[in-house]
């Protein structure tokens, strides 16, 4: 088989272990769910992701890390969070202070 | 503009889809400069439908690697999603059948986020807030992938728009109102930490998922019940 075939048996084989990983989670009994340990960490742990998640948006540039024009937005953003904006407002003055700082050339 | 009358769940999940959806064109143009076809690409973004996943896939393909490393890789970076489908159950339910494998699909960071960023006592708005962007995200970054593998290295990149610094801001945005108690707040702050600390070392995916732990250890002992970030 070349490999252009093997390459689209890595596409769908990738493609069933996404599904099926996403579909695991949906799959915990919900018996499991009411014991109460589980159900404060499986709170906790939507939390921790997503904040990780923002973080290494935030800093990664790879596997470095680097304080550029996304800081600068996301400071702005966590602003604006405090004050009360609307998302929209939060999402698009971080693109802006993002591209602006870009446009100038500084990162 | 237009005036939309969409609530606000529907306009976030709107935003985010927009925004997430234009991306599609920076993994649609890298995918086939890795050396992956159009329709490839286009079948990477339907059936794995994963961002980090995604751009994994081809940027192993890209650095030479074969398929098998890139499915590896790309799996490893898809596990967080398991994790979503365990926090959104409670609001999903009951899910079953075709509803259910379609609901599976469409579980990803951003849909997660904009249902959970809803009030826990406003289940249909929580309900809203998933079908909404992951439907949302789901159409745009398909159609957008096609785009950018179509239209390959003649598009800029979205850095330039700054929409890798709206990405972030969105999801700090959207994980925000589940930070109103001390507790949550430790978290979220330990999991940043963790997550930059291991950066620089660990394979790509292990920063985010290592922030799990940071959940067990909180989740263990007895806060109460107002300290959980529901």
């Amino acid at each position: 088989m070349s490999a252009y075939w093997w390459m689209w048996v890595g596409i769908v084989v990738a493609g069933l272990l996404s599904w099926a990983t996403k579909l695991a989670g949906h799959s915990v009994p919900e018996s499991w769910l009411e014991n109460p340990r589980v159900h404060r960490i499986a709170a906790f742990v939507t939390v921790a992701l997503l904040s990780a998640l923002v973080a290494v948006q935030t800093f990664a540039s790879g596997r470095s890390l680097t304080a550029d024009a996304r800081l600068a937005a996301v400071v702005v953003a966590a602003v604006l969070l405090w004050r009360r904006a609307p998302f929209i407002v939060v999402v698009a003055v971080a693109a802006g202070v993002a591209a602006g700082q870009r446009a100038l050339g500084w990162g | 503009m237009a005036r939309l009358s969409l609530d606000a769940t529907r306009q976030q999940a709107l935003s985010v889809s927009l925004a997430t959806g234009a991306y599609g064109l920076s993994f649609g143009a890298l995918s086939v400069a890795a050396g992956l076809d159009v329709w490839q690409t286009a079948a990477l973004s339907l059936l794995v439908f994963s961002g980090g996943s995604q751009f994994a896939f081809v940027g192993v393909i890209g650095a030479g690697g074969g398929a098998a490393a890139a499915v590896a890789t790309s799996t490893f970076l898809g596990l967080r999603n398991g994790f979503y489908g365990v926090g959104l159950a409670p609001v999903l339910r009951p899910l079953r059948g075709a509803r259910k494998a379609w609901g599976a699909q469409v579980t990803i960071d951003e849909s997660t986020a904009v249902a959970l960023a809803q009030p826990a006592e406003d289940l249909p708005a929580r309900r809203a807030g998933f079908w909404w962007t992951g439907v949302g995200v789901f159409v745009a970054w398909n159609a957008i992938t096609v785009l950018g593998a179509v239209l390959g290295s003649r598009i800029g990149d979205p850095a330039d728009w700054g929409l890798d610094a709206a990405a972030a801001a969105a999801f700090l945005a959207l994980v925000w109102p589940r930070l109103a108690h001390r507790r949550a707040q430790a978290v979220a702050a330990a999991s940043c930490v963790l997550a930059l600390a291991l950066t620089p070392i660990a394979p790509p995916g292990v920063p985010i998922l290592a922030a799990a732990a940071v959940a067990i250890v909180a989740g263990w002992g007895h806060p109460r019940p107002e300290e959980v970030p529901e």
